[in-house]
């Protein structure tokens, strides 16, 4: 039994100054097994296994007892320690764009970790990391040795991290938020992977994610923390089926539910597009003829009505961010756009910005999109105030209370900063600051990709609250179907700038045509 | 009445201030820096051949701000008083009595009693000796020092709105207009400002006006870099395009929500503009293609104490105040430099958490290198 016992912490207490990030965890990962840490954002997961690896900075305190293998973690000279990471225990980040250096190339970056812990070099280098490469289904791989990470994709760099993690045979490997940057197609390839890598050498893989779906599916065993504590752990059946802990239910069921509310039959037009494409040129080589430029969306038509949400779903790449770009005019499209039984393409200058207040978007990233050197009532009321400066005060104010209501904020948080909220409050102050100029059309550009799962689900019913409410069309991009599939009366899906598929959003779900349709849905795994 | 200012300065800003204040030889020299400038703003009631007031025949006189000529005090020449005329001096004394400044010579007086040959060396009637036209040093500098800083002053935020104006519209609107402007701003920066400056001190007498107008022509260009780059960087944030979504006019956009990313780093490159508007002045005048003969010039003093290397207070004296004011100035650009760096932790609250009982060195050989 204690052989078959991998990694084990008992009692790991990780404090921040007077911050305790991690109370008195108890963790064990067993050979073979896959051992998946959830929590929302901020729960410890991370701090945890960064702590009980010695990579947090100097000022932090841990307490508790770490073993591995057998040993006792505390004990172990820094040398020991260096031999044991990247060695005996292999790390993935979350992040493969930054976790590559840029400046080497991927042979050479694998060759590094050889040298330093196995001493190879030459050819025998060489041929192990050919080996690596062929592990972790990486194609053409003598090409790839010789790659910058700039000319991979976000999954073949995640594998090319995979190979660095594995190429000194780890007993154990740590995975934090493998995919969660990836698209839902290449995740799944990813955690296949891992879990094949897995069974091969008996290694345990401790999983860090936020993703029950992604857990259910690759985990063994589970173990929920909540603000540092643990709050329940256990096989993943037992802890799926029957929760004991009230978050670990809540966690459970912050799946997107419930569907748009149906849309009267006689609905006006607001928004269509006629042969919409947006191309952008490349740079002409010098003495050469200019290469023939980028189609980033291909001539497309679409058609939203009053009150209606029209999904966009597709990879990263495909083209949705453009797409609604384009279509409220803030990035230089050809062909014809009809707002409201106007011609959007033909308007320009102050026209256009008077137009503007009738569509409104949000976008996906809380914490970029608010200015960080404005009170929340500032932001909010900014166009407010340019769109209608006869406005008095006492009525902007008023106008003010009114959106924050909207979005079920407190009146009095105008005063604050934006730095002050959480990201649900951010995503939230940012649809007040659209809702107040009264649009008719709302662009949400992944609103709730950013944010944890029981928020996302309480910010979706808010938007469907503000649809009923306003009578609003939404234009709605996700790569998420769930959360698609919870707002959207109509979807479309592009990829690669192309649209694949049009139609009823529930009617798509159930019998999609295209096999890009079918592989994304099976990938998402809609319950 | 704290609750309101506290208010109106965003997070940030009082954290920054903070870090500031968390670095005393900073403040220091802001405080020192800043005494020594009013100082010398009042150099006239400091170091002055007037008496700031007078009372003669039971009327009063104010010769610091009006011209009185000789006869009001019953002398013969209808002319501008010189009160440094011992005739004149004398009746009135006997006659009234005058306030003088605590050194009784301005930047262009000539001692006509200085014992011995001039350059006269440092004594309690020159505190800090004469130059060899007999003039007092310590007025001088006085004088020179204000019209350096008031000089730089100028020529740095001229060279700051020329700036941020041709910077902040290249980047905003990229594109064409982006890449004509660099092009020009490359040839203009080509052109040599020195031989330019040379080629107008033979065609017209170089006042400060000229002086700093041609300055101004070129000092622009290294603030231009800066504000591009930030306002390229910043028209794609998330909350410039929310901005640009919600109709709101590009003059708008770009004082609100990108001049503030711009003029951090402008700030922190205002006291490099201001020493090198300081040098480069001191310079000129040390060639002599500055500042017309006469004025109170610190150039002109290094230029002494180089042809009178028997009198060493001259070159002391300018080598003392121009590393003095140029430190006290680098200092304060580093406390500025400091205080807009989002990653820079102040020094203090290291030397505190270090301290602190929680503070214990980590056993994690990897250790996050702090700049």
């Amino acid at each position: 039994m204690s052989d078959k016992r991998l990694f084990e912490l008992r009692q790991l207490t990780i404090r921040f100054g007077a911050h305790t990030a991690v109370n008195s965890l108890d963790l064990h990962v067993d050979r073979g097994e896959t051992v998946a840490m959830v929590g929302e954002s901020g729960s410890g997961k991370s701090v945890s296994a960064l702590g009980a690896l010695g990579l947090l900075p100097a000022g932090t305190e841990i307490q508790g007892e770490r073993r591995f293998d057998g040993r006792d973690l505390d004990t172990l000279s820094a040398r020991q320690w260096n031999a044991l990471r990247g060695g005996e225990i292999g790390f993935i980040f979350q992040e493969p764009m930054t976790s590559l250096n840029p400046l080497h190339s991927v042979g050479k970056q694998l060759g590094e970790t050889l040298r330093l812990h196995q001493g190879l070099r030459g050819e025998a280098a060489k041929r192990r990391i050919r080996e690596l490469l062929a592990q972790v289904k990486l194609p053409r791989v003598d090409e790839l040795m010789s790659s910058w990470p700039h000319q991979l994709s976000g999954g073949q760099r995640q594998r090319v991290m995979i190979a660095m993690a594995i190429a000194n045979d780890p007993q154990l490997l740590i995975a934090d938020e493998p995919t969660t940057a990836l698209d839902v197609t290449v995740q799944r390839d990813i955690l296949a992977l891992l879990g094949d890598l897995r069974d091969r050498y008996a290694m345990g893989l401790l999983l860090i994610s936020h993703d029950l779906n992604l857990v259910r599916r690759h985990a063994d065993r589970v173990v929920v923390m909540r603000h540092g504590e643990h709050v329940e752990s256990g096989p993943t059946p037992t802890v799926f089926d029957s929760p004991q802990a009230t978050y670990t239910r809540q966690l459970i069921d912050a799946v997107p539910d419930g569907r748009p509310v149906p849309l009267q039959d006689d609905a006006k037009p607001l928004l269509k597009a006629n042969q919409l494409s947006v191309t952008f040129p490349r740079p002409k080589p010098f003495l050469r003829p200019r290469p023939p430029a980028f189609v980033a969306v291909e001539p497309l038509s679409l058609q939203l009505r009053q009150g209606e949400t029209l999904g966009v779903v597709g990879e990263s790449g495909s083209g949705k961010t453009t797409l609604a770009s384009a279509l409220i005019r803030l990035l230089p499209a050809s062909g014809e756009i009809h707002f409201a039984d106007q011609r959007l393409d033909l308007l320009s200058g102050d026209a256009l910005r008077r137009q503007r207040r009738g569509f409104q978007i949000v976008f996906q990233d809380p914490y970029g999109s608010l200015s960080p050197r404005m009170p929340v009532a500032d932001i909010i009321s900014e166009g407010l105030r340019f769109h209608h400066p006869e406005l008095e005060e006492a009525a902007v104010a008023e106008r003010i209370a009114e959106a924050l209501r909207d979005v079920d904020l407190p009146p009095d948080c105008g005063r604050r900063y934006p730095h002050e909220f959480s990201g649900g409050q951010r995503q939230r102050i940012a649809i007040a600051r659209a809702l107040i100029l009264k649009p008719r059309l709302l662009v949400l550009d992944e609103p709730t990709s950013a944010l944890d799962r029981t928020v996302q689900k309480q910010l979706i019913e808010l938007l469907r609250n503000v649809q009923t409410r306003h009578g609003l069309s939404y234009l709605f991009i996700s790569h998420d179907l769930a959360v698609v599939r919870a707002m959207a009366h109509r979807m479309l899906v592009l990829k690669d700038g192309k649209v694949v598929e049009q139609g009823e959003c529930e009617a798509l779900l159930e019998a999609p045509r295209s096999p890009y349709t079918q592989a994304l849905i099976e990938a998402s795994a809609l319950s | 009445m704290t609750s309101s200012h506290r208010r109106r300065l965003s997070p940030i800003t009082q954290r920054r201030l903070e870090v500031f204040r968390a670095n005393r030889r900073a403040v220091w020299s802001l405080w020192i820096f800043g005494l020594l400038f009013i100082v010398s703003l009042g150099a006239e009631l400091v170091a002055n051949d007037k008496p700031i007031v007078m009372q003669y025949d039971g009327h009063w006189y104010v010769p610091l701000l009006v011209d009185y000529p000789e006869t009001e005090f019953d002398g013969f020449l209808p002319t501008t008083t010189d009160y440094r005329d011992p005739v004149v001096f004398e009746q009135i004394a006997s006659n009234g009595w005058m306030l003088w400044p605590p050194v009784p010579f301005s930047y262009q007086t000539l001692d006509r009693d200085v014992r011995g040959p001039v350059p006269s060396p440092p004594g309690s009637r020159h505190w800090l000796g004469t130059d060899d036209q007999g003039r007092d040093v310590f007025a001088r500098v006085l004088y020179g020092f204000r019209l350096s800083v008031a000089f730089a002053l100028a020529l740095t935020i001229g060279s700051i709105f020329l700036g941020v104006v041709i910077g902040g519209v290249q980047g905003y609107f990229g594109g064409k207009i982006d890449l004509i402007g660099q092009r020009l701003i490359e040839i203009w920066s080509g052109l040599p400002v020195l031989f330019l400056l040379i080629i107008l001190a033979s065609l017209v007498e170089p006042n400060i006006w000229w002086l700093l107008g041609i300055m101004l022509l070129f000092s622009w260009l290294g603030l231009v870099d800066i504000v591009r780059a930030e306002f390229l960087r910043a028209r794609n944030l998330e909350y410039v395009r929310a901005a640009r979504a919600m109709g709101l006019p590009s003059r708008l956009i770009m004082r609100r929500h990108v001049l503030p990313n711009a003029m951090v780093a402008t700030l922190t490159f205002i006291p490099f503009l201001f020493t090198g508007a300081i040098t480069t002045l001191t310079a000129l005048d040390f060639l002599g293609f500055g500042l017309p003969p006469g004025s109170p010039s610190l150039g002109e003093l290094v230029a002494q104490g180089k042809n009178n290397l028997q009198a060493p207070w001259l070159g002391v004296t300018a080598f003392l105040t121009l590393s003095v004011m140029l430190s006290l100035l680098v200092f304060i650009g580093e406390g500025l430099r400091d205080a807009f760096d989002p990653r820079h932790i102040p020094t203090s609250t290291q030397i505190k958490r270090a301290g602190s009982p929680t503070g214990r060195p980590s056993d994690s050989p990897r250790q996050e290198s702090l700049p």
